[in-house]
């Protein structure tokens, strides 16, 4: 309480108010300190005084074999996963909570964590949380309160920035690796400010709006956006901008995603050693678009294919049968962690595709590889030949 | 003040805003992320000025485990208030007791902070020049 306190005083609130759930990113091992404190509080006897669900951790509990890494760091790893569960919250273990059966309805107050969870929240489920970090996710799980502050209020969602789409060939509109490109250029261009994309043909996908969010909450502090005609507070523009003039209007040109397109790739061409998907978790959709791309495919001898998803939407895909499918394919599915945040990959060097801008951004950091990003179909066909393949002309703006 | 206390060390200023998470090593103190224009400096020690946070909720925890490797800047300037960046620092200050204050500097006097400069974070949020020269 000490800590949501101070918190409330930093963001200038009055008072505050009841959630309905959380979702902790807290639970993810960094090193002592997040042990430590996740130790002390469940020591204490804390418990969860709402449903509280876990974002990734470092480990794949369902396939322990795909860790690399050190025994020690695991060993602290699970204790800090323990730790978590031990205070009520449920075993999720999963970057995208908004493909859980059960997520909050448009309205609720909600203290979600991790930032991609957080944009999708307040953007396509119209539920509200602030920009929450490590710590002060699992203060407002146990306490079911969080400071009435930042994008619980109503005046705080307007919509600051249009970004005005109309100039841009309709065929890009399509392709999914559109959306994670768009999502880099208005994180970058944005920074703490509200978007607003007015000009996309409505309604678009939770998963192209899951790509946009990621993007734009890695390559900026996008905690909402809006898009005109398919999230809930933009039935026009006008509502996005809560009928207010906008503070900045950009029209975005051809010449503005192509750039976006190449910041996203480290390297642009050449020999793959991986392909990583997933990031954040693949949703089931994502695997019914993927499956039939993997008709009769064979991937290149030394190139390894992983995809991240939710241990729920695991489930599920083994129910329909389709975990066989990617089996056969030599497809490794990771569940409750992500290729970018622990060590799996068998390679620590050269090139991995992606058709993540998340991923794009985090990985060649965090691992130490480079990357060259991608659409789906552009994975998987650059994972059959062994090396980079993409269609160029297709961002051509004839 | 966003997070009370006092320091002394040399200015790095960030030209952009980091992710600690995927953009902070705490094990060495080392900028990590690629896309940063000040990727491989060290912020260990120094007065680490940026115009605001980015990215990811962790880095509230690469902070507060910065802080307690001692890899950590000596204090945090910061243009725009970020409280993911507040709450690492006020973590480890309740674990640890190792104080590592965070202020919010005014954009005009932000501006005139330049790398390399010795400054002075007093307990009452003030900043100063050491050599005399107010910041």
């Amino acid at each position: 309480m000490q800590i949501l306190v101070r918190m409330a005083e930093v963001a200038g609130a009055e008072r505050f108010i009841d959630i309905t759930c959380a979702h902790i990113d807290s639970c993810l091992f960094h090193g002592q300190a997040g042990l430590d404190f996740a130790e002390r509080l469940a020591g204490a006897g804390g418990r969860v005084a709402v449903p509280a669900t876990l974002n990734v951790s470092s480990l794949d509990l369902l396939h322990p074999d795909l860790y690399r890494g050190d025994a020690h760091t695991a060993r602290l790893a699970r204790r800090q996963m323990d730790a978590y569960v031990a205070m009520g919250c449920t075993p999720t273990w999963t970057c995208a909570p908004y493909q859980l059966v059960e997520r909050p309805g448009f309205g609720e107050h909600i203290a979600w964590a991790e930032s991609n969870a957080i944009v999708f929240a307040n953007s396509v489920l119209g539920a509200r949380t602030d920009r929450y970090g490590d710590f002060i996710d699992i203060c407002a799980a146990l306490t079911g309160r969080v400071p009435d502050a930042g994008l619980h209020r109503d005046a705080n969602r307007r919509g600051e920035i249009v970004f005005a789409l109309h100039a841009l060939p309709r065929r890009w509109f399509t392709s999914d690796a559109f959306f994670p490109i768009l999502g880099h250029l208005i994180g970058g261009r944005a920074g703490r400010a509200i978007p607003v994309l007015d000009g996309l043909p409505a309604p678009v996908g939770e998963d192209a709006l899951k790509a946009v969010g990621a993007a734009a909450a890695s390559s900026g502090a996008v905690a909402m956006f809006h898009a005109v005609g398919s999230t809930p507070e933009a039935p026009t523009l006008e509502a996005a901008l809560q009928h207010e003039p906008p503070a900045a209007h950009v029209d975005v040109t051809g010449a503005m995603i192509r750039a976006a397109r190449a910041d996203l790739s480290t390297r642009h061409e050449g020999p793959l050693v991986a392909v990583s998907l997933g990031t954040p978790h693949f949703s089931i959709d994502e695997f019914a678009t993927l499956l039939p791309l993997l008709d009769g495919t064979v991937f290149a001898t030394g190139v390894d294919v992983y995809v991240s998803t939710g241990r729920d939407t695991w489930e599920q895909v083994e129910r329909r049968g389709w975990g066989q499918t990617l089996r056969t394919a030599g497809i490794t599915v990771v569940v409750d962690t992500c290729t970018y945040i622990t060590p799996i990959l068998r390679h620590d060097r050269g090139t991995v595709m992606t058709n993540s801008a998340k991923w794009a951004y985090y990985a060649p950091g965090n691992l130490g590889v480079d990357v060259a990003f991608g659409s789906l179909a552009e994975c998987i066909a650059s994972a059959q030949v062994g090396r980079v393949v993409r269609d160029e002309r297709f961002w051509d703006d004839a | 003040m966003l997070h009370g206390g006092e320091a002394e060390g040399e200015l790095l200023v960030l030209e952009a805003p980091l992710s600690f998470w995927g953009g902070l090593d705490p094990a060495t103190g080392l900028v990590i992320d690629r896309r940063h224009p000040q990727c491989g400096e060290s912020v260990a020690g120094r007065i680490l000025a940026l115009p605001g946070g980015r990215g990811s909720s962790s880095s509230s925890t690469v902070l507060a485990e910065a802080i307690r490797s001692g890899t950590s800047p000596a204090a945090i300037l910061l243009r725009d208030v970020d409280g993911i960046i507040v709450l690492g620092a006020l973590v480890a200050a309740v674990l640890y007791d190792r104080v590592v204050p965070v202020l919010c500097v005014e954009a005009g006097a932000f501006d005139a902070l330049r790398t390399g400069a010795r400054v002075r974070v007093r307990a009452d949020g003030s900043l100063h020049h050491v050599n005399g020269v107010e910041p």
